[in-house]
């Protein structure tokens, strides 16, 4: 079982730096042709700083620590029965390249269903850009099988 | 588009992907950061007891971000989120649909939004605000 103490607790704050070449691999990996994504003047054309990081960026910038499993370590858990149950994201000002944006994690829920035999762990993440405005957030919710 | 021209009931553009590949996988993980072996070393995924590798659940969240953006801007979208309903097997070619479920006060609307793999199969279910002028 995992330590229910966690629940409420938040981690170090992360600074990432959002890198074009990285948005631009990001675009090519999940087939995404809109110029918007891989093109600096067609970003700014449709009114962008820089390239726009996609929708779900924000998890793969809390991925940039030393340790991208930190929670999951923290907790003792074993990565191989870890499932992403849920993911949920709000918006605030757009994420784009040359960006540095700090995320702050902290464990909001753990819970177990099925008598053990399921864990869930919910982490909220929140996240401002180096001008201090606010960027959105996300919500994910890890499922954890454990043996019974 | 405008939330006055919109009505319950509209759908999305669908979009259908390539087939998942190995290599689809592992540019994923590096471009995504998501390095969990699962996704990418077979070996590790036989140890865990999966018969081979899947994909990253991020992977098929990014298809049906790519949904949204080629509805409205990325800009109009307010929230987004989806359930992990099923493991999306390697070589699953997924398509990515999406109804306007209600319309909201303050321009905004409800999408309801899924991907599903070449036998129908459900992988990820969820939902997204959308902002229109």
């Amino acid at each position: 079982m995992i330590d229910r103490a966690f629940i409420g607790q938040s981690f170090p704050p992360l600074t990432a730096l959002v890198e074009a070449g990285r948005l631009r691999a990001f675009a090519r990996a999940t087939g995404n042709t809109d110029p918007i994504y891989t093109d600096d003047t067609a970003a700014q054309a449709a009114g962008y700083r820089a390239l726009p990081a996609p929708p779900t960026f924000l998890f793969s910038l809390d991925l940039e620590r030393e340790d991208p499993f930190y929670f999951i370590n923290a907790m003792k858990i074993d990565l191989a029965r870890v499932l992403h149950g849920e993911q949920h994201f709000t918006y605030g000002e757009p994420i784009c390249a040359g960006d540095e944006i700090t995320l702050t994690s902290t464990v909001t829920d753990i819970f177990d269903k099925k008598g053990g035999a399921m864990e869930f762990v919910i982490v909220e993440t929140r996240a401002t850009n180096q001008n201090g405005a606010e960027v959105g957030g996300m919500t994910r919710t890890i499922v954890v099988r454990n043996p019974q | 588009m405008r939330y006055a021209d919109i009505t319950v009931g509209d759908t999305l553009p669908p979009l259908t992907t390539k087939p998942i590949s190995r290599t689809t996988l592992a540019l994923f993980a590096g471009a995504s950061g998501d390095h969990n072996p699962i996704h990418i070393d077979i070996d590790f995924a036989k140890q865990a007891g999966m018969p081979d590798v899947f994909a990253h659940g991020m992977l098929g969240m990014a298809y049906l971000g790519r949904l949204l953006t080629g509805w409205a801007p990325q800009t109009a979208i307010r929230e987004f989120s989806t359930r992990f309903v099923s493991i999306t097997q390697i070589h699953a070619v997924i398509t990515c649909t999406g109804t306007v479920v209600e319309k909201l006060d303050g321009n905004l609307v409800r999408l309801e939004i899924q991907a599903a793999d070449q036998n129908g199969d459900v992988k990820l279910t969820g939902g997204a605000i959308i902002a229109l002028p």
